[in-house]
């Protein structure tokens, strides 16, 4: 299948490898957005982290936000008042822990992920 | 605590030309930035026309790709989505740490944080980011199609972002502080205000910014009458310019001057022993790639030339 979005991050594109991921990792965090400049630098600030000791049993991953399978994310309540691009989410044993929308810098990012995990 | 001959803070065009130049000079470099991936702002431009070398236009990611994997190829190390927690460049030999941990020291330093998006602060700013309060066109545009929204701002780039709105939403409502003029380029704002759906608030400085159900209301006042009144609408777009990256210097002993860009001579030198400044951070007229790319060479060659003299 090929990939929608700038960025070397796993890219998953249905629900069922949405569900997968988050049933078979404890920390799971989905950023589903499109190639716009409030996106890729949190697709960015995901590469640099998913390779730093601290976040190493994190799974980092992508997500088209306008594959037909994005439904899974775009239709959680923690997304209904979303109206910026990349809704990112934030999973722990397969539930949603967290929810941001729009651009977030890295510390916000690692405050984040502080939080929810 | 890892020693280089340079430290670059800022991995935009300026930080990384400093970097290919300082790497081929055989000089080991450090680039560190707060952001990923590297680029700094130019990364977020849609098209760069005006690029000495690409006849086509070539994105401002594509091209910033380009220029960071020439840097790594001539050795330079990058340390991105970092912080700086804490720094000393008034001594000879000067030192950076980051995220609270790793320490590294140079006697050469480079700052090239350039500039960033300006944000009002205003009470409901930060927390409607994303909900009804947004910074691009491009991305969050059409969330709002058929819908009336406001636009603060009045310069090129508020100009430019409305005209991208405009093919998404019903209407839209400037805000503006000002009284009866715009900074922007006149054949923006022509193209912009011929829209029958744009309408223009003047003289109204806003203060705080609430949600009610799936609307957005703007607080302001009108500067004239001290009249407080509430504007209603689907969403608010913010484009009110770009501001120097240099307020974690305001301890440094590096001279910042009253707009927050630092004064540097011809040679990018600050008032700091071996302490530079290159890019939109330097005070100086004109900010384009071309001229950033340009101070980070002027900074390299002036630290090798230094270096072989001291050998």
């Amino acid at each position: 299948m090929p990939k929608y979005l700038e960025s070397s991050l796993e890219e998953v594109q249905t629900e069922s490898e949405v569900e997968n991921l988050i049933n078979t990792n404890e920390k799971v965090i989905i950023s589903c957005g499109r190639n716009g400049p409030m996106c890729l630098p949190v697709y960015g600030a995901f590469e640099v982290l998913k390779e730093k000791e601290n976040y190493l049993d994190i799974k980092f991953v992508v997500m088209p936000f306008d594959v037909p399978g994005a439904s899974i994310i775009r239709e959680l309540p923690e997304c209904q008042l979303f109206m910026g691009l990349p809704f990112t989410i934030y999973y722990k044993n397969g539930k949603v822990v967290g929810a941001t929308s729009s651009i977030q810098d890295v510390k916000s990012i690692k405050a984040k992920i502080n939080e929810c995990f | 605590m890892i020693k280089y001959d340079v430290i670059i803070i800022g991995a935009g065009p300026a930080g990384i030309a400093a970097a290919i130049f300082a790497a081929r000079g055989t000089l080991s470099v450090l680039v560190i930035d707060e952001s990923a991936p590297a680029g700094g702002t130019v990364k977020n431009t849609y098209l760069v026309a005006n690029y000495p070398g690409f006849p086509e236009p070539i994105s401002g990611l594509d091209l910033t790709k380009r220029m960071f994997n020439q840097a790594k190829s001539f050795g330079a190390k990058f340390e991105l989505a970092i912080e700086i927690t804490d720094y000393n460049f008034k001594d000879d030999l000067k030192w950076i740490e980051v995220d609270n941990d790793e320490k590294f020291e140079s006697e050469n330093i480079i700052i090239a944080t350039g500039i960033s998006p300006r944000r009002l602060n205003l009470p409901g700013e930060q927390e409607f980011k994303g909900c009804g309060i947004h910074y691009c066109a491009a991305c969050d545009g059409d969330f709002y199609s058929g819908k009336d929204i406001a636009v603060i701002g009045a310069g090129d780039t508020a100009m430019n972002e409305s005209l991208v709105l405009l093919k998404y939403v019903n209407s839209i409502t400037f805000i503006h502080h000002g009284f009866h003029n715009l900074r922007a380029e006149k054949c923006t704002v022509d193209q912009v205000m011929c829209h029958k759906n744009v309408a223009m608030i003047w003289n109204h400085e806003s203060l705080k910014f609430e949600r009610d159900g799936n609307k957005m209301i703007i607080t302001a006042e009108n500067l004239d009458t001290k009249e407080i009144v509430k504007i209603k609408r689907d969403a608010l777009f913010i484009f009110v310019g770009m501001k120097p990256n240099s307020e974690w210097l305001k301890n440094s002993g590096i001279h910042i001057d009253e707009r927050g860009y630092i004064p540097t001579d011809e040679n990018c030198i600050t008032n700091l022993k071996n302490v530079y400044a290159i890019g939109d951070i330097r005070v100086k007229k004109f900010n384009q790639i071309t001229t950033a790319v340009a101070d980070g060479t002027i900074a390299a060659l002036e630290i090798i030339q230094k270096s072989s003299c001291s050998l």
